[in-house]
């Protein structure tokens, strides 16, 4: 009853043709939105700096993977490799260039980032599946240990190296609350683009070459083009989360931080949000990123006298099985329960 | 029918929570204490070492509260936070304990790992809490009057490497006879790995010897092609720099590639016993530097034997007790726990320190031999004079051999060579200075 969208007429195709067609999803995405911005003003700022802020980067790197996994169809090992491109590329454009504004050194690092995606995308126009698996985690091994070469970190004795603060027209991004709403910016609007992408010509090719790809080429889509834009933007996608995951959220950059790891979160993430939605990055994210702290959390919560090792063990495998339970009830994912009760939502309360 | 149950279930759980919740804030009204947060690895891959560290240290905090009823009757509330040595991990530890306890909360972080440690630098600072990292973490924060709220007690990776080079100078018969000899060194493939590059290239220069500069990629599983090459240089001595399963692994290789294990020189995370104990009979002969005696040969352990073993509050299984890894846990609450009497002495007896106090206590934290025998670890933790300049505290270090069953004391403390790192480490903290823009401050 509550969502509902009879006598909601569409009388032009762009109405027809928006993205969300329905408005009781438009008030649900500018309801969040809003939120979203008032909630560093209600909560603490641990929330805000250990849990919202990586879970906002998180979901811009599982988007970036769904564009290349849920859309396209090519699987990716090496997205730790692509956020690490990201972060240093960014870190010694602005070394090196100083004057640069901030932004544009952030878009020249994702795009190196989206640059080492295409070369390491080459090798998924002659294989598929689990070949495609190895050489990408063949890239990751190889950015990681490329990255930690002095050169990139400028030499320095440490080896170690702080992030450069965040300017913009005088706004200095350093309280938990700035960065916040700094990663909430380039993630709303980046996941704009992301969700119109998918929904053009661009997006449909992906699809069509992840269906078939034998059948997309005999309709007239390039499998190479194609495929490439996806690793290309995929890893622009990537290569900006790391960049936001190395100033934002660490305040350093260390290639180890963006070790295998790290890509096998983000692919669970957009496996337990569910392959080719947006919305599933997010939902995938929230679940790998905040769940395992839940769970370490709640022991202390409920004054259980276990010892350290002993709730971390708990969490391990609460948290595998919550993953193995998810799979099993809903294998599309996150997303996929999220449509599935939105169905039932539009027949409540009375089902038939 | 359905409706009902429900809403039983929901109120039981709603009863369940909200009787749970009293249980635990009834737990928490107690007298003051003084709150000390703990970041430990006691899972992931790298827990051998983290375990016995986190043993100790909470070891060394019970004995205090059971013994001595705390810091002049202060009692020490210690939580552990598990970072399975994750950054990410770590700074969510961070921002979890930071507020937590009585009076400012935290004011003091032991983060135990270089990579934690950088991310809570810039945390730590606007916070005003204490980053006391011992031996790991950024050398040039010795250097006081940058990072006045970030302490080395008692040394660092460059520090210990003089005292490794006068070590081999020792053992050549004085530093002109390095002239012409070959000096390996052998390290993890990461930023750890390169801190005491400098350093040795430095020596190399002045003393005319060969160093030979070879990376080992981490994981260092299989190391055999490194050993290979580095044994067709035929080095003198070799210093080994490795994390984790790398250690044992390259005394395992270099001793089946008939490398003399006695011409390996350990860095201070490279002188565990998990570095050793896997390798077995190859390990026999070992050296390695810390800044710390091994061995359980202490008073203090007769004391953590009365009030934490026998009683049967001792932190995990027992069986870290002794090892290399324990006793730096020790000493680190030793360090802290002795800061916050300081701090005491100066702000009131008696009272929890904030994290004003706790600062100005480190930045003059002086702990002498003899204030180390009173603490029944003379010997095991060695003597400290921090100043405003120096956050290094001396930098004391020795050199310790594994005798296949043991840890063995070859020297006793010795100083490292000052006029050689002090410069470096005020160049590298000048630099951060400029580049984070952090005030340098004036010590007189």
């Amino acid at each position: 009853m509550i969502y509902r969208e009879s006598g909601q007429f569409k009388t032009t195709y762009a109405a027809d043709q928006a993205m969300l067609p329905i408005l009781q999803d438009k008030i649900f995405v500018l309801a969040v939105i809003a939120l979203a911005v008032a909630l560093p003003f209600l909560v603490s700022n641990y929330v805000i700096q250990a849990l919202l802020l990586p879970f906002l980067i998180y979901s811009l790197a599982a988007i970036g993977l769904n564009i290349l996994v849920g859309y396209c169809g090519q699987i990716s090992l090496g997205t730790g490799g692509f956020m690490a491109v990201g972060a240093f590329a960014a870190w010694n454009i602005l070394t090196r260039m100083p004057e640069m504004p901030i932004l544009v050194g952030f878009v020249l690092g994702a795009l190196c980032a989206s640059g080492a995606g295409v070369l390491f995308g080459l090798p998924a126009l002659r294989i598929k599946g689990f070949y495609l698996a190895v050489t990408t985690l063949a890239a990751q091994f190889f950015l990681v240990w490329l990255l930690q070469r002095p050169f990139f970190v400028d030499y320095s004795a440490t080896g170690v190296i702080s992030a450069q603060e965040i300017q913009l027209l005088g706004w200095t991004v350093d309280s938990g609350i700035d960065k916040y709403l700094f990663a909430l910016a380039v993630v709303v609007i980046m996941a704009l683009v992301a969700k119109n992408l998918v929904r053009s010509s661009t997006g449909r090719k992906w699809m069509a070459i992840r269906d078939m790809d034998v059948a997309a080429e005999i309709i007239g889509i390039r499998p190479m083009m194609t495929k490439l834009k996806a690793f290309a933007v995929s890893s622009f996608f990537v290569g900006l989360a790391g960049i936001l995951w190395a100033y934002l959220y660490l305040g350093q950059l260390e290639a180890n931080a963006f070790d295998i790891y790290t890509s096998f979160d983000v692919l669970f993430m957009v496996i337990i949000g569910g392959l080719g939605s947006i919305l599933g990055s997010f939902l995938g994210a929230a679940f790998v990123v905040l769940v395992p702290i839940f769970l370490n959390i709640v022991p202390g919560w409920l004054g259980l006298p276990l010892d350290t090792a002993m709730v971390s063990y708990i969490e391990v495998f609460t948290f595998g099985a919550l993953i193995i339970f998810f799979l099993i009830v809903e294998p599309h994912g996150l997303a996929r329960l999220w449509t599935i009760a939105k169905q039932k939502l539009r027949l409540w309360p009375f089902p038939y | 029918m359905t409706k009902s149950m429900t809403r039983k279930l929901a109120a039981a759980g709603l009863g369940l929570i909200v009787g749970l919740t009293g249980m635990a804030t009834a737990q928490a009204q107690s007298e003051e204490a003084q709150y000390l947060p703990s970041l430990v690895y006691r899972t992931g891959p790298y827990a051998p070492s983290g375990v016995g560290f986190a043993d100790g240290f909470s070891d060394y905090v019970t004995l205090v509260n059971e013994r001595d009823g705390g810091i002049n009757g202060v009692p020490i509330e210690l939580e552990e936070c598990e970072t399975a040595y994750s950054n990410d991990r770590g700074a969510e530890c961070y921002e979890r304990l930071k507020n937590r306890g009585d009076g400012d909360g935290a004011t003091v972080m032991a983060p135990l790992s270089t990579g934690i440690t950088y991310t809570l630098i810039p945390r730590t600072r606007e916070d005003n809490i204490v980053l006391h990292t011992m031996g790991y973490g950024r050398a040039d924060a010795a250097y006081g009057p940058v990072m006045d709220w970030v302490f080395m007690v008692p040394t660092t990776y460059w520090s210990s490497t003089t005292v490794t080079m006068q070590h081999i100078a020792d053992q050549e018969g004085g530093w002109e006879n390095l002239e012409g000899k070959t000096i390996v060194h052998a390290f993890h493939d990461s930023a750890y790995g390169r801190e005491p590059l400098e350093v040795l290239r430095g020596y190399a220069e002045e003393y005319g010897f060969t160093l030979e500069e070879m990376a080992i990629s981490p994981p260092g599983v299989e190391q055999r092609s490194v050993w290979t090459q580095i044994r067709r240089m035929q080095p003198d001595w070799i210093s080994l720099f490795g994390w984790g399963v790398m250690n044992p692994t390259a005394i395992r290789t270099a001793n089946s590639m008939g490398i003399d294990v006695s011409k390996i020189i350990g860095g201070i995370y490279a002188a565990q016993d998990d570095a050793v104990e896997p390798a077995g009979s190859a390990a026999e002969g070992y050296k390695a530097v810390t800044f710390h005696g091994p061995g359980s040969d202490y008073p203090v352990y007769d004391d953590l034997q009365e009030y934490v073993y026998d009683p049967g509050l001792a932190a995990g299984d027992g069986s870290q007790q002794g090892k290399i890894a324990y006793n730096r846990g020790l000493i680190n609450a030793a360090y802290i726990i002795e800061a916050w009497r300081q701090a005491q002495q100066e702000f009131g007896e008696g009272e929890v320190m904030g994290r004003e106090e706790t600062k100005w206590a480190w930045n003059q934290l002086t702990i002498t031999e003899e204030r180390t025998e009173e603490l029944g670890m003379k010997g095991l933790m060695p003597p400290v004079d921090v100043t405003c300049r120096d956050h290094e505290g001396g930098g004391l270090a020795l050199i310790q051999q594994w005798n296949g069953e043991s840890w063995e004391q070859v020297t006793d403390f010795m100083e490292p060579d000052m006029e050689r790192v002090f410069p470096l480490y005020r160049e590298s903290a000048l630099e951060y200075a400029e580049s984070e823009g952090v005030e340098v401050k004036e010590c007189d």
